[in-house]
């Protein structure tokens, strides 16, 4: 592996379903502590590929190494050294702040101290130190998904997984949000983040966009727009995603 | 309307649990009860006290043993020989003799054979008496046939269940706990799922009034419940050979009404749960386990404690089950159970009303 | 019937403790496109079912298609299209079961109807045989909108149709609602996408129950009452940490590979604020003025709600 360090290589990346491939022949890197955006339109391969990247679905071919480990032999590894959320799934809404801490902390192992040292430093940092006992379900939106994201990373994963992290968010705590993104990658963590607000594409370092199971493009966002003469991150979108789709459905 | 219960077929016949539940368990269940009941009848010991041991004894015993479903037992002499045999398990029944049985039955007096059964296992008690009973009844045939002579009528007695309750419930029983379970389970799991996907939203905001969306969904219930109660009667009537000496018409309409009760009766469950989970559990132990418990199925009603009698009255297995249990197997009309049927008609009137009422027209 | 398709005044809505909608009063146009732009938990869809007749407000009243939401709802049902956020088809369904079955429920005639939904449906008639639990996203949501015009209503209620949708099916379906506008189809739409404000004819901004705003976009954007720049650099997090210290800029957000920065009237200057940032080490490759969009809005509105 040369320079810059890579967090994550895929090279011909392939996953079938029966005749359908959903996967064709993914190729790319993400590097270490960078910001990097998979978009796609619903269908594209999305999901598929982030199922497989987490260790959760078994790719049909491909030479693909997550954290430096093979996602064919080693799974176990690769889960220890990521984090993952959803916006489907996050926390536990019938516990409190801190006992859905304490679960996942537990989870990945993590010591009764350095739990609680997190928790703080967490919660700290939300500015909600006094919210620490209320139970999840009682609170807004906004401040889940803030929390969601901090027990994501409270194992400093090398990589953390965001599934549209931001969907349906206000757009103060989006950019919260997007806050906070950008300090755990200053602090070293690589994010991976799927999205399908295309501002938000603008903030990752580096954008890939999916069409019908194939990477069509990846590079910055800048470089996107001049390569396809858009002004913006959406018209770039559109043109690749557009001339797609119907093939597919 | 027609397009409502349309799309409640499609939705049974497309998931292949509703099918399993609505096809499946019924066969399997009557065929495990049935089958349970009849190997346990081959391997079983009777012995013998004869007093007389003359050729009728001989001949009548020797027809009991070649039948095949009895083994022969001990040979015993005294009374207290037989309750210790029945105490240390090593015989199941008891053929007792009259003593000089050639001569009195010779002399055209009746003499007396008694049929004493293990019945702290009902079923199997029965069962034997039954079969025993059916090869006397046998050889008195062939007896009356060539002599014209008196009949020989066995006097049986059960052992430690004298009233044998609970024999005879099984099919009853069975068409009543899978009548109620596939039919409300069902309904409520229906009603429920539609809540959860979201779809009742726009049923509710459509003109379609809560009794149409209830009538489309108990209709193909109905049909499909109907259908299963005659196959578990066919299946128990000829594999198992229950009888049905009654009306078969009177027992099919009491089935249809007691369908609708326990339809209705899903419903209800639905209108008060907002996921198929919590329906499932619901129907699981608002419905299974007092039907099971608590409707004299398993356990006598006459011996239960008082206030269980009290809340067993409220169930609606329990009329059902004395209903059909008279039709098929005492063969009576309904003279003898409109009191009952009355109490059916009126549950579910009840069921039906409070779930339109409860039904709701908005979502909270 | 007036010229109002839906009005509402005083309405307010709690569950419990929380206040789901507090003292809503607007009113939608016969014809128009009306959005609710606000993010989850804003009560978005709580309106939605109280206008659909599914839940009774706590206080307040509401007319739609000149029916009371609750003292007509049954003629109001009759006339209303309604596409709860939740995928409301019948997953083990063919599209077309599922289309018969709706067009069954509103007594409605699929081919007298046929036109309304034509441009829509014909994009997924060949798949009529397939199941709605099999269709793509983007399907799924056409399926649906087929099976809430069906019966021709006067109006249409779509809660959240675009969420989790990707930018084609979005742009491809609002194309569709504009279509549906000139049928004469009144329609009321909620989403969070800030950038769908523009495609409807009014919006009302919502928030924590409360409406922060309601007018055309146009006007909205153009009463934003500070002065805005772009502003761009290397690093988004120290772009912003530095602008805050300046003490003429109140607000500076992240727009996409640009930062927001918003001053009093005639305070700075663009060159004003580069020097400034340059003064701290800050390379800026663009500093320019331009006019508010709905997302500075929302997010302008939002603060002073929170104050």
């Amino acid at each position: 592996m040369n320079n810059p360090e890579t967090a994550i290589e895929a090279k011909d990346m392939v996953k079938q379903f029966g005749s359908f491939i959903a996967n064709d022949h993914l190729t790319f890197s993400v590097y270490k502590g960078e910001i990097f955006g998979f978009l796609g339109a619903n269908g594209a391969g999305k999901t598929t590929a982030i199922r497989i990247l987490c260790g959760l679905s078994r790719p049909t071919s491909g030479e693909i190494r997550v954290a430096g480990y093979n996602v064919f032999t080693e799974t176990e590894k690769i889960k220890k050294r990521i984090g993952y959320m959803s916006q489907r799934f996050s926390l536990y809404e019938d516990l409190t702040v801190s006992e859905n801490f304490r679960f996942y902390g537990g989870i990945y192992g993590m010591s009764r101290t350095s739990i609680r040292k997190k928790t703080g430093e967490m919660l700290e940092r939300l500015g909600i130190t006094e919210l620490s006992s209320t139970i999840i379900a009682s609170l807004p939106l906004g401040i889940r998904q803030k929390l969601a994201f901090s027990v994501a990373i409270m194992h400093t994963p090398e990589i953390v997984f965001l599934d549209e992290p931001t969907g349906g968010v206000d757009p103060i705590t989006r950019r919260q949000f997007w806050t906070m993104i950008y300090e755990a990658a200053e602090a070293g963590i690589t994010v991976f983040v799927t999205t399908h607000y295309m501002d938000e594409a603008e903030y990752c370092n580096r954008v890939s966009i999916m069409v019908d199971g194939r990477i069509e493009a990846l590079d910055t966002p800048a470089n996107l727009k001049l390569k396809y003469k858009a002004s913006n991150m959406n018209d770039v979108f559109l043109k690749l995603a557009r001339n797609a789709g119907a093939g597919r459905e | 309307m027609k397009r409502f219960v349309i799309k409640e077929f499609l939705h049974i016949f497309r998931d292949v649990r509703s099918m399993v539940i609505l096809f499946g368990m019924p066969l399997v269940q009557v065929l495990l009860f049935g089958y349970a009941i009849t190997n346990e009848v081959k391997d079983v010991h009777v012995s013998v006290v004869d007093p007389s041991h003359d050729q009728v004894t001989t001949a009548i015993q020797q027809k009991l043993f070649a039948s095949g479903y009895f083994l022969q037992g001990e040979v015993l002499y005294s009374q207290s020989e037989i309750e210790e045999s029945f105490r240390k398990g090593r015989n199941k029944m008891v053929v007792v003799f009259d003593d000089n049985f050639a001569q009195k039955l010779e002399r055209g007096e009746i003499p007396s054979i008694q049929l004493i059964a293990d019945a702290s296992d009902p079923n199997t008690a029965n069962l034997l008496v039954n079969y025993a009973n059916g090869i006397i009844a046998g050889y008195n045939q062939s007896l009356s046939v060539s002599t014209n002579g008196p009949v020989i009528v066995p006097e049986i007695r059960m052992m430690y269940n004298p009233a044998l309750k609970g024999v005879f419930m099984f099919v009853p029983g069975i068409i009543t706990i899978l009548l109620m379970l596939v039919s409300a389970m069902m309904t409520s799991i229906s009603i429920a799922r539609e809540k959860e996907l979201g779809t009742m939203e726009v049923l509710l905001v459509s003109p379609l009034k809560p009794l149409h969306i209830i009538a489309g969904k108990v209709m193909p219930y109905v049909l499909l419940s109907f259908i299963n109660a005659i196959s578990i009667l066919i299946l128990s009537h000829y594999v198992f050979g229950v009888p049905v000496n009654g009306s078969l018409a009177l027992l099919l309409a009491e089935s249809m009404l007691f369908i609708v009760l326990a339809l209705s009766l899903g419903i209800f469950i639905s209108t008060v749960s907002n996921n198929q989970q919590t329906a499932m559990m619901l129907s699981m132990f608002a419905l299974m386990l007092p039907t099971i418990l608590l409707s004299g199925f398993i356990f006598p009603v006459e011996n239960m404690p008082v206030v269980l009698q009290w809340l067993s009255t409220i169930m609606p297995p329990r009329w059902f089950i004395l209903i059909i249990k008279s039709i098929m197997l005492k063969g009576t009309g309904l003279a003898y159970f409109w009191k009952e049927t009355l109490i059916l008609i009126a549950m579910t009137l009840v069921f039906i009303l409070a779930s339109v009422k409860k039904f709701k027209i908005r979502l909270s | 019937m007036s010229e109002y398709a839906i009005s509402c005044s005083g309405l307010s809505k709690f569950y419990g403790k929380t206040q789901a909608l507090d003292n809503l009063n607007f009113s939608v146009k016969q014809g128009e496109i009306f959005g609710f732009i606000g993010p989850d938990g804003a009560g978005k869809t709580t309106l939605f079912r109280i206008l659909t007749t599914l839940l009774l407000a706590d206080s307040g009243n509401a007319r739609v298609a000149g029916f009371d939401v609750v003292k007509d709802y049954k003629s109001l049902r009759k006339v209303l299209g309604y596409m709860p956020g939740k995928f409301s088809l019948y997953q083990d369904l063919t599209v077309e079961e599922n289309l018969a079955f709706f067009a069954g429920i509103f007594k409605a005639d699929i081919k007298e109807n046929y036109y309304l939904i034509k441009d829509i449906y014909d994009q997924i008639a060949p798949f009529a045989g397939r199941r709605a639990g099999k269709l793509s996203g983007g399907m799924k949501q056409k399926l649906a909108l087929s099976c809430a015009l069906i019966h021709k209503p006067v109006v249409l209620v779509l809660d959240e149709p675009t969420t989790g949708v990707d930018a084609v099916s979005r742009r491809e379906f609002w194309d569709m609602l504009i279509r549906l506008k000139k049928e004469g189809i009144t329609i009321i739409v909620a989403t969070p996408y800030m950038d769908e404000a523009i495609l409807c004819d009014r919006v009302a901004l919502i928030q924590h129950g409360k409406i922060l705003v309601t007018d055309t976009p146009s006007v909205i954007t153009g009463t934003y009452p500070w002065k805005l720049f772009r502003v761009r650099s290397d690093n988004t997090l120290n772009l912003i940490s530095q602008l805050k210290k300046h003490p003429e800029i109140h607000s500076a957000d992240m727009f996409g590979e640009y930062v927001h920065a918003g001053t009093e009237h005639g305070k700075l200057s663009a060159e004003e604020i580069r020097a400034f940032l340059e003064e701290a080490g800050t390379v800026t490759t663009e500093v320019s003025e331009i006019a508010a969009g709905i997302e500075d809005c929302f997010i302008d509105l939002m603060r002073k709600e929170n104050e």
